[in-house]
């Protein structure tokens, strides 16, 4: 049998990918000092893990994942309003990996143990053809960046089902972007910014931030040389000291980005101020219904009666997820690590999701002394 | 059935969880709106309907073999004449579902049994047994489809199933079925071993990796990937027996649970030396890699039941590989090293960068978002 082709594909060619490392390591001694990168996606982490990454970036290069999971940052009370809703009888409806995420008081795979109606669906689409099929009320609950919150936007301007709604934990990146580089204790010298929420925006959606925060922003496909690319690009920024905004990945995302998908997404959708878990509180980077959309408003429709617990679970108390979303600790310096939270049964949410940092690292390893 | 099954079955009636299931009413309504025949409580009760299913539908497939005092006999357990050092084995044997692309939990019952036997060096099994837990509704059909499966795995290997048991459990207390084999064979020379590796030893898998754990995930989660891509259940146990007399085997196991990375890093730790893995030379399909990336499962922490990872003495590692690759498996290749450095840890070469390959964590379920 012949080895399998995707490992031998042009963007995983590790010829290129050497000659890129060794590019990182001319710019880094140009550089002579520390360049910490924050990249804002769990693709990115999980490539970065997977193919070993770290182990060709030059000393003194960081690259650790910001906020960029969104079943990470979906906050609790978002997931008590969720439980509420399907242990009021209404079909709850969500992807897969929110399942097992913890709200105050537990999560929608509890509420599903004891009986309430919580179904995995691939989509919003796949919710709405639930709703089609039934008389109850069928809820989405609708989580994501820009790159799921499109399709769900696309859902509701097609006149779905009267019986369905969105209970919306859609959030907006840019303005996360802009509360972690504006952190004062985090460190952060350029952003290697998402691929596939870019592919939606454009990479022009950045020009506003490098201006403001004088930040270099490169966006990046997952892909091994695609990274590795990306990492290239900011390095000659910082070596040339200039905060400049580029593309590297230019065969998926173009400077105005996916002009139709923009459109349904802010004709449904308005940004409002929200909690990002363990984060901050961030102005403009929740994603609300617009009022024209009320009627698919699960917030609007239905008088969410959510269990919120005061006692905090004291192991919840020791979870640093919030201190690794912000670029300032690394998962294996939880106590928690891989002990007391793991998959099974995580603690924090980036224990949880295929994109979170600690799950990655679990998997893949993060920094290892190889 | 031995005598000693239909004993416990009679206990498993006394407790109550047969009568529950014949008192539920749902068992008998199904059969009714079923065209199929289904098995009931009624055949792990004891008494004539189990001695009819055992006759006609165990017996009739299993017969009797070469043990002194065999299934045939319906004795409360076989009787076989050995000599030398024995390895025992079991496993039970849960798969969702029950059959699945290239295979069903029959074959995959009479494989993991016979492989483990194979794996300490037992390459030719003397008997195995067969605890049948079936759920009261589950089609007869599947059932005897299964046994079939399993009487024609046993025929493929010359073992035979000397004795068993079977119980019928109430609607909802087991997913439709469950299989224990416990397995003997003989050993003879030193049993193989993963602390028997040495620093230069090589690492050699006999086939592609992944194919049966995204086999099963694929069909529980009803993707298709146009057929390309089936479980490589198989008894391997000729595999092994043609690497031992190729070289000097140190160490085998079969990688089921946990796959490739859990069995290499059962053998670093075993053995207290690191791996080192060519990520790239490892035997992976265009099928399973894809339907790897679509799921978002790696190919490398799930379930082969037809694959063999063999630790063997540096200088007969090519002779193994090219022994596997005429007793039937073409990809069999070498795929790593014994270390001295990173003593307990794999070493995974990605061909762009390197990182430790950790045991899985927990099940391996698909990616949703």
């Amino acid at each position: 049998m012949a080895a399998s082709t995707d490992r031998d594909l042009q963007f995983r060619d590790p010829e290129k990918a050497e000659q890129l490392s060794d590019r990182l390591e001319e710019l880094m001694a140009e550089i002579d000092g520390r360049v910490d990168v924050m990249h804002v996606c769990g693709s990115h982490e999980q490539a970065i893990a997977k193919f070993g990454l770290r182990s060709v970036l030059p000393d003194g290069l960081s690259v650790r994942m910001g906020p960029g999971c969104p079943v990470c940052v979906t906050d609790m009370p978002e997931v008590d309003e969720a439980v509420a809703l399907a242990e009021d009888g209404k079909i709850v409806t969500t992807y897969g990996d929110m399942l097992k995420v913890p709200g105050t008081a537990k999560s929608l795979a509890d509420a599903r143990d004891e009986g309430a109606d919580v179904r995995v669906v691939y989509s919003a689409s796949e919710a709405a053809e639930i709703a089609a099929e039934t008389d109850e009320d069928v809820v989405f609950f609708a989580t994501g960046f820009e790159t799921t919150a499109a399709p769900t936007a696309a859902v509701l301007a097609d006149d779905p089902p009267a019986n369905f709604s969105i209970l919306s934990a859609h959030k907006y990146v840019p303005p996360a972007m802009e509360v972690v580089a504006e952190m004062p204790d985090t460190n952060v010298d350029a952003f290697l910014a998402a691929g596939h929420a870019a592919v939606i925006t454009g990479s022009g959606i950045f020009e506003e931030f490098v201006d403001e925060y004088e930040i270099p922003t490169v966006v990046g496909g997952f892909e091994p040389l695609d990274i590795l690319l990306g990492l290239v690009k900011i390095l000659e920024f910082v070596r040339d000291d200039e905060a400049g905004l580029a593309n590297a990945y230019p065969r998926c995302v173009t400077e105005d980005g996916n002009v139709p998908a923009k459109e349904a997404l802010w004709e449904v959708f308005e940004t409002t101020r929200g909690e990002w878990r363990g984060i901050a509180e961030i102005p403009d980077a929740d994603l609300a219904l617009r009022d024209e959309y009320a009627q698919y408003d699960a917030r609007e429709i239905f008088d969410i009666d959510a269990a919120y617990e005061d006692e905090q679970d004291p192991l919840t108390a020791k979870c640093i997820s919030g201190d690794i979303m912000a670029g300032k600790a690394d998962p294996d310096e939880c106590e928690l690590y891989g002990e007391e939270c793991t998959p099974e049964n995580p603690v924090g949410a980036s224990m949880v999701s295929s994109e979170g940092t600690c799950k990655i690292w679990l998997e893949y390893g993060g920094h290892p002394d190889l | 059935m031995s005598e000693n099954a239909e004993t416990d079955a009679e206990e498993t009636n006394a407790d109550g969880a047969a009568e529950d299931t014949t008192g539920d009413g749902a068992t008998a309504d199904d059969a009714a709106d079923a065209p199929e025949a289904v098995i009931d409580a009624g055949v792990g009760a004891g008494g004539g309907r189990m001695r009819e299913f055992v006759e006609s539908e165990i017996l009739a497939r299993f017969g009797d073999g070469s043990a002194r005092v065999g299934l045939g006999a319906l004795e409360d357990g076989s009787v076989h004449s050995v000599e030398g050092d024995i390895v025992l084995t079991t496993d039970t044997h849960v798969v969702d579902p029950p059959v699945f692309p290239g295979g069903d939990i029959g074959e995959l019952a009479i494989s993991g049994t016979v492989n483990d036997l194979a794996m300490m060096g037992a390459t030719d099994p003397i008997a195995l047994t067969c605890g049948l837990i079936v759920e009261a509704g589950t089609p007869e059909s599947l059932v005897t489809d299964v046994l079939d499966s399993m009487a024609a795995a046993a025929d493929r290997v010359g073992v035979e199933i000397s004795t068993g048991d079977t119980k019928v459990m109430g609607a909802g207390e087991i997913d439709r079925i469950a299989i224990n084999t416990t397995g003997i064979g003989r050993v003879t020379g030193e049993p193989l071993q993963a602390a028997r590796l040495e620093a230069g030893d090589r690492i050699v898998v006999s086939g592609p990796i992944g194919e049966h754990g995204l086999a099963v995930l694929s069909a529980r989660e009803g993707f298709d990937f146009g057929g390309d891509l089936a479980s490589d259940v198989a008894p391997v146990n000729d595999l092994v027996r043609a690497a031992m007399a190729a070289g000097t085997v140190r160490t085998a196991t079969d990688p089921t649970r946990g796959g490739l990375a859990m069995a290499l890093n059962e053998f670093a730790s075993s053995a207290d030396a690191g791996i080192a893995v060519e990520e790239r030379a490892i035997p992976i399909s265009e099928a399973a890699s894809a339907a790897g990336e679509v799921l978002g499962i790696e190919p490398l922490d799930v379930a082969n039941e037809g694959v063999a990872v063999f630790g063997v003495a540096p200088d007969d590692a090519d002779a193994v590989v090219d022994a596997l690759r005429e007793a039937g498996a073409p990809d069999a290749t070498i795929v790593g090293e014994v270390l001295t450095d990173h003593p307990g840890r794999v070493v995974l070469d990605t061909g762009i960068g390197r990182r430790y390959l950790a045991e899985p964590t927990g099940e391996q379920l698909p990616r949703i978002c």
